[in-house]
């Protein structure tokens, strides 16, 4: 079965202490939603990302629960008002419980 | 003609637009007997309040030719303090064998309350984004997507 992977991450170059700023996050994952079938009428089973979240310095800033409406390879865009320097930490879970954590610093200018 | 013809028709008009302006109030939204899933899955976010319509942004295309792939982006005004802030933006697809999409949770520091991915959509429906505010009060859009090419790969 395969799995999350090459998760993917667009920040800003750089950033200013209390501006608002775009983050882009894009993962591989099959997002399998329990409703398809196989040839001989066997239900595959539901297999997704259920949970993203993403925490700056350690704070939470945003959070995703998907559902099985959310495509393969789940895009997830959201914003953060810049507190000041600090790493990002962003999680994915899926439905075996597997984690994937991926880290990145923010360039505050 | 018979003469009952046009009060016949005018009937049948009536009855359409009163359907019509029913739908487009959501009265089906807060309907008791929540009975299609999609209602449900409302009434479980919203509980007994009444969601205000619009100051929430869903942006979808008009016709997605693709419905395994369909880009969504929703946002909605505020201040995003500890105060005042938009702590939830629900995405419910309502001819969705399982119409819940997402639930995307903001906190102060997200600094705006807008989020973007994207969903599968089995066919031709209307899309509903649901936001829950810090004072408990809740906004409503919906919006209709004509679905092309059906996902969801049923």
């Amino acid at each position: 079965m395969s799995t999350m992977s090459r998760p993917r991450v667009r920040l800003p170059e750089r950033a200013k202490a209390g501006e608002v700023v775009e983050i882009k996050t894009l993962i591989s994952h099959v997002m399998e939603s329990g409703q398809r079938r196989e040839a001989d009428g066997k239900v595959i089973p539901r297999f997704i990302i259920n949970t993203f979240s993403a925490k700056f310095a350690g704070a939470e800033v945003f959070k995703a629960e998907l559902k099985p409406g959310i495509s393969a390879n789940p895009y997830i865009a959201f914003h953060m008002r810049v507190p000041g320097p600090g790493e990002f930490e962003f999680t994915w879970i899926d439905d075996n419980g597997a984690t994937l954590v991926e880290k990145q610093k923010l360039n505050v200018v | 003609m018979s003469p009952q013809t046009p009060d016949r028709r005018t009937f049948i008009l009536g009855t359409g637009a009163a359907t019509l302006v029913a739908s487009l109030l959501s009265s089906d939204l807060l309907a008791q007997d929540a009975t299609q899933p999609w209602q449900q899955a409302v009434k479980e976010i919203v509980g007994d309040s009444k969601p205000i319509e619009g100051q929430l942004l869903l942006d979808i295309p008009e016709i997605a030719e693709n419905g395994n792939t369909v880009p969504l982006a929703v946002s909605a005004e505020s201040p995003m303090t500890e105060a005042e802030h938009v702590k939830a933006i629900h995405v419910i697809a309502t001819a969705n064998p399982q119409p819940g999409v997402a639930t995307f949770r903001f906190t102060p520091l997200s600094g705006k309350a807008a989020a973007a991915s994207r969903m599968r959509l089995l066919r031709t429906q209307d899309v509903i984004a649901l936001a829950e505010l810090s004072d408990g009060k809740f906004l409503m859009t919906r919006r209709p997507v004509r679905v092309t090419v059906g996902g969801c790969g049923g």
